[in-house]
């Protein structure tokens, strides 16, 4: 049998050990490189060993606002998460039945994954533009003073930007419900029906105790592909960018290791957020015995 | 579902979902298709119907006299990276879901795994791209190791910046893309074929190509048409890792967007999207996705 302990085996254990290399190496990398001291370039040889460039990055040295991308992107990656828990599932539930127009819509999730980021963002800052001079027209012609004092653009971190983010997190929730209503056991629902509960309460109390790890999984999405998207933000996110997209304007004009300093923690916080969901996950599983 | 009592109206969850799509999916691509044939200047874009967008990009691309036009070259530069970048990811990600599906017998140890790959998908992939310059750039790790080891005799610098390590930084980024289907065709293979097939007398090598490949086969187009899209699009990848320098199809677009020449990135737009369709639909012609999940 083929998970006989033979030679191939261990070739493929060792195969498997150098992709995980090749996956964590560079990273780790970095992360050593970002405690170094004063001294330090972009490469090897390490020189010290300190927590400087962490305090250079604190007080903003030679980095544009930094703090506040950071708050925005977690802001923006909380808003996505909650959004793309509570669409997906409900529309996973939806389709369990086929309804008007299920077809075209589960062509769109997918498309939506496979069209070019920066063909959506391209189409969503026209239409927002669109918008803009739409808006400015009702203004001049109605004479509507609110809009002539106070308007400037529709396009935005909470309505264009968040908009082109879920246009990439939805579908990857959606895929998780569907494998989940793919492998759900429909005779504890029955029962909950039989006995007389409304919808709503049997999904409050059958169904969404079921689904709720798997729940977990989509919020994980959610919050980690948000928060580090950039080609679809790229164009839609308005005046304040997000941090992704200060980090890429950052790789052309920093040369210190407080870039590393950067990337050390924004890998720190997606490690977090997944270890949390990871732990509920487990939780969540064993609590259900 | 033939014994499930759902109500019609359950139809209409999903319609805060659907607008989502309405609004941020289907009316931006359909302006951007309208638009690629507007007019514009400086300032402002205007209505019109004109083709002169889509004409300015394939200008000198008839003229056979000549050398291959930017579009045609920019075009064939990034089928170029796509066809290496989906060769390696595939051979890389059919052995790690191999690995895995077959070789792994308790699925704990097959999550903790399978996991321990997925993790990197869900940190920054800025992040990712420039953790490469201290083990790639003119001083860095590989380069002292082959000044000191004597295989070089000055620093090399193709490897940072240049076509190798827009490829390298696509495999590391995109394998996952590759595994997660892959894994999936194969944990839906029944281990009894297999063992049929070992009982016939077939060897290993036998197996794989004469049973678990065709089987994969689903999984190995899921996760091509993901690699090949991703490249397709790409200009971030290709920015950083290009040292600027590359041209790539996004790139065209990003830059045209930055000039305010939104018709005009509107039709190179357009033409991405139909060329990448085109791919796709090819692809699916093998399979059936929903049937896959």
């Amino acid at each position: 049998m083929l998970n006989k302990k033979n030679k191939t085996y261990y070739v493929c254990v060792f195969f498997f050990c150098l992709f995980v290399l090749f996956l964590y190496g560079p990273t780790f990398t970095i992360v050593l490189l970002s405690f170094q001291g004063p001294d330090g370039g972009l490469t090897f040889p390490l020189n010290g060993v300190s927590t400087y460039w962490f305090e250079e990055l604190w007080r903003g040295g030679s980095v544009v606002d930094i703090g506040s991308a950071f708050k925005r992107s977690i802001i923006l990656g909380v808003i996505v998460m909650v959004l793309t828990v509570l669409l997906s599932v409900s529309a996973g539930l939806a389709f369990r039945k086929k309804f008007w127009g299920s077809d075209t819509l589960f062509f769109a999730t997918v498309a939506s994954l496979i069209v070019p980021s920066i063909v959506l963002s391209l189409g969503v800052a026209l239409q927002f533009r669109l918008l803009d001079d739409f808006t400015k027209w009702l203004g001049s012609t109605f004479d509507i003073n609110y809009i002539n004092e106070f308007f400037q653009t529709t396009l935005g971190m909470f309505t264009s930007g968040l908009g082109a983010q879920l246009t990439w997190t939805l579908p990857f929730g959606l895929l998780i419900m569907f494998a989940v209503f793919n492998r759900f056991d429909k005779s504890y629902e029955e029962a909950a029906r039989d006995l007389g509960a409304t919808p709503w309460k049997t999904f409050k109390e059958v169904v969404f105790p079921l689904i709720a790890p798997s729940i977990i999984g989509i919020a994980l999405f959610g919050f980690t592909l948000s928060y580090d998207e950039l080609a679809r933000s790229s164009q839609v996110m308005g005046a304040g960018n997000t941090l992704p997209l200060e980090l890429k304007g950052l790789t052309t004009t920093v040369t210190t290791p407080v870039i590393y300093a950067l990337g050390t923690v924004t890998t720190f916080v997606s490690f977090s957020v997944i270890g949390i969901s990871i732990a509920c996950y487990i939780w969540l599983k064993r609590k259900r015995g | 579902m033939k014994f499930l009592k759902l109500k019609p109206t359950v139809g209409l969850l999903s319609i805060p979902y659907s607008l989502i799509f309405i609004f941020f999916f289907f009316i931006p691509l359909t302006l951007t298709f309208i638009i690629s044939f507007w007019d514009y200047n400086e300032y402002s874009i205007i209505p019109d119907f004109i083709f002169e967008n889509y004409a300015y990009i394939f200008k000198d691309c008839l003229n056979f006299e000549k050398d291959i036009c930017v579009t045609f070259k920019t075009y064939l530069s990034t089928f170029m990276f796509c066809f290496i970048t989906w060769f390696f990811t595939l051979i890389i990600g059919f052995f790690v879901a191999y690995f895995l599906a077959f070789y792994v017998n308790s699925i704990t140890w097959q999550i903790v795994l399978f996991l321990l790959c997925t993790i990197p998908f869900w940190t920054s992939n800025v992040i990712r791209m420039i953790s490469w310059i201290p083990l790639l750039g003119r001083n860095g790790l590989v380069n002292d190791f082959l000044l000191s080891t004597g295989l070089a005799d000055e620093p090399q610098e193709w490897l940072l910046y240049s076509g190798f390590s827009i490829v390298l930084a696509f495999v590391h980024l995109y394998t996952l893309f590759m595994i997660v289907p892959i894994f999936n065709s194969m944990m839906r293979i029944d281990k009894s074929i297999i063992e049929a097939a070992y009982d016939n007398g077939a060897n290993g090598l036998q197996i794989l190509w004469n049973v678990i490949i065709p089987l994969c086969k689903p999984g190995i187009v899921i996760g091509s048409i993901f690699v090949i899209t991703v490249v397709m699009g790409d200009f971030i990848t290709i920015g950083i890792m290009g040292g600027q320098q590359i041209p790539s199809i996004g790139k065209i677009i990003y830059v045209e967007m930055s000039y305010l020449q939104l018709p005009a990135a509107a039709a190179n737009a357009v033409i991405l999207l139909a060329l990448t369709l085109l791919i796709i639909w090819i692809m699916t012609k093998m399979i059936d996705i929903r049937k896959e999940l």
